[in-house]
């Protein structure tokens, strides 16, 4: 067992810091978004399960058994109010630190899902008396699709139970048809995909593990990914043209109304430092038009990067579910003694 | 519970409208003037009380019969809501996915321009095409 938390530490360790920001600096993510996404899952779930476990593996150590024969020893020493022979404060300490670790990173996930769904929630129902009834342009008259009278140009999707896209008059008016229905595909892509729930998981990695930067890493380029595998269902009925278009449109947009809804931040200050910090929103263009973008997303519309071959991009994912395996089969493993 | 929703409706798109505060009878009226469906006070009572829960009406207790007013006007939610999905109110986490939501100005413009310059070169191909 002591064998198991060493093997399990040492990969805690490269998960919380070389792997994740190897990852963010890659290129090759553009270029098979869904395979990156995998592995990002990987690497946050691995990177919990080895950290905690390391931690259970060390401090079971002493009792000379497998995990679970361990853990049920322990407990019944606790209830009977036993001391254990060899377990001393040092192992109390890291056995408390296991347990403190997955008591947190469960409840910080509970406590997000539940402020969220909240959330939504209350912004749902002021939806249902805001909502303007009958849709002035046939691209809207989709299901779960509302419409709100403001002026700028925005579009949205509420994700969970009864999911809405929701689209400003603003969008209508200041769009063609066409370009409405490649915001309309965009929007329904993050909600079949369930973008939501890969948000919620590495938001609340990031809220339990703040002073780790490479949860914030990890939160920001995930924000990245769901943007682009959206981008590129909607590409499936869409032309790339409509979708640019409407990027256009309602990004221009959006920025005027932040910045005149919250003075207080400056030119898009913070907005330009958060797209510009160490994540594969680097610029990665040489020579084109578009080498002053910022964005990853927007330079892979632009210019879009020859997708990874099938076998890359399953060997990718392959390493993904690989990662959570590792540290599965180490604490299983314990029962035999390793 | 589908057709309270929808009275709910009725009944804040009413008190919106009015610049006065109303009664329960009163609402009851112009509702019964619009649909030309009668409904019961204590009905309506039902619905003003399940606002006044959800904090989207203020009721005035000094007067009787009391008084019912929107705590907001129709544009003030709609700009709350709008806060919410620009990302300006207090709590920025991902209660919603925006379109377009994390692009820079400076992104926005240079897009512009690409684009731009696209159009201006597909019409200069375009006319010595058909030159």
């Amino acid at each position: 067992m002591l064998l198991a938390s060493y093997l399990l530490a040492a990969l805690a360790v490269l998960l919380a810091w070389p792997v994740p920001v190897m990852l963010a600096r890659a290129a090759w993510p553009a270029r098979s978004p869904a395979a990156a996404m995998v592995l990002w899952q990987g690497i946050a779930l691995a990177g919990g399960l080895s950290m905690i476990g390391a931690f259970l593996c060390w401090g079971l150590a002493p009792l000379e058994s497998g995990l679970l024969p361990a853990i049920v020893t322990l407990a019944h020493a606790i209830i009977n109010g036993q001391d254990l022979p060899h377990v001393d404060l040092i192992h109390v300490f890291a056995l408390s630190l296991a347990a403190m670790l997955f008591g947190h990173l469960t409840l910080t996930l509970i406590r997000s899902a539940w402020r969220l769904g909240r959330m939504r929630q209350r912004h749902r129902e002021m939806l249902r008396f805001l909502s303007t009834s009958g849709t002035p342009k046939p691209g809207a008259a989709t299901p779960g699709t509302v419409v709100i009278e403001h002026a700028t140009p925005l579009a949205y999707c509420l994700p969970g139970a009864g999911s809405l896209t929701v689209l400003s008059s603003g969008l209508l008016e200041s769009l063609t048809e066409r370009e409405l229905r490649a915001v309309l595909a965009h929007e329904s892509a993050h909600l079949d995909q369930r973008h939501d729930l890969l948000l919620l998981a590495f938001t609340s990695w990031h809220d339990a593990l703040p002073w780790l930067p490479t949860t914030r890493m990890a939160l920001q380029a995930v924000g990245e990914l769901i943007e682009e595998l959206a981008d590129d269902a909607a590409l499936r009925t869409a032309e790339r043209s409509d979708l640019l278009g409407a990027l256009a449109v309602v990004a221009t947009a959006g920025q005027a109304a932040s910045l005149t809804g919250e003075p207080g931040r400056g030119a898009g200050g913070s907005n330009a430092a958060a797209a510009s910090g160490p994540t594969p929103a680097s610029p990665r263009g040489h020579g084109s038009p578009s080498e002053s973008l910022t964005s990853g997303r927007l330079h892979r519309l632009l210019n879009p990067p020859a997708p990874l071959s099938t076998g890359a991009a399953r060997l990718t994912m392959s390493v993904g579910a690989l990662l959570v395996v590792i540290p599965t089969v180490c604490l299983v493993a314990t029962s035999w003694g390793i | 519970m589908a057709a309270l929703g929808e009275l709910e409706r009725s009944v804040m798109d009413l008190l919106w409208d009015h610049s006065e505060a109303l009664t329960a009878n009163a609402v009851r009226d112009f509702l019964a003037d619009d649909d030309s469906k009668e409904l019961a006070v204590t009905t309506v009572l039902t619905v003003l009380a399940r606002l006044e829960k959800k904090g989207l009406v203020d009721r005035e207790r000094h007067t009787r019969p009391h008084l019912y007013r929107p705590t907001a006007t129709r544009a003030e939610h709609t700009a709350s809501l709008m806060e919410d999905a620009l990302g300006t109110a207090a709590d920025r986490e991902a209660v919603l996915v925006r379109f377009a939501g994390a692009i820079s100005a400076g992104d926005a413009d240079a897009l512009r321009r690409v684009l731009a310059a696209r159009a201006t070169d597909e019409d200069a191909s375009g006319f010595t095409a058909r030159a």
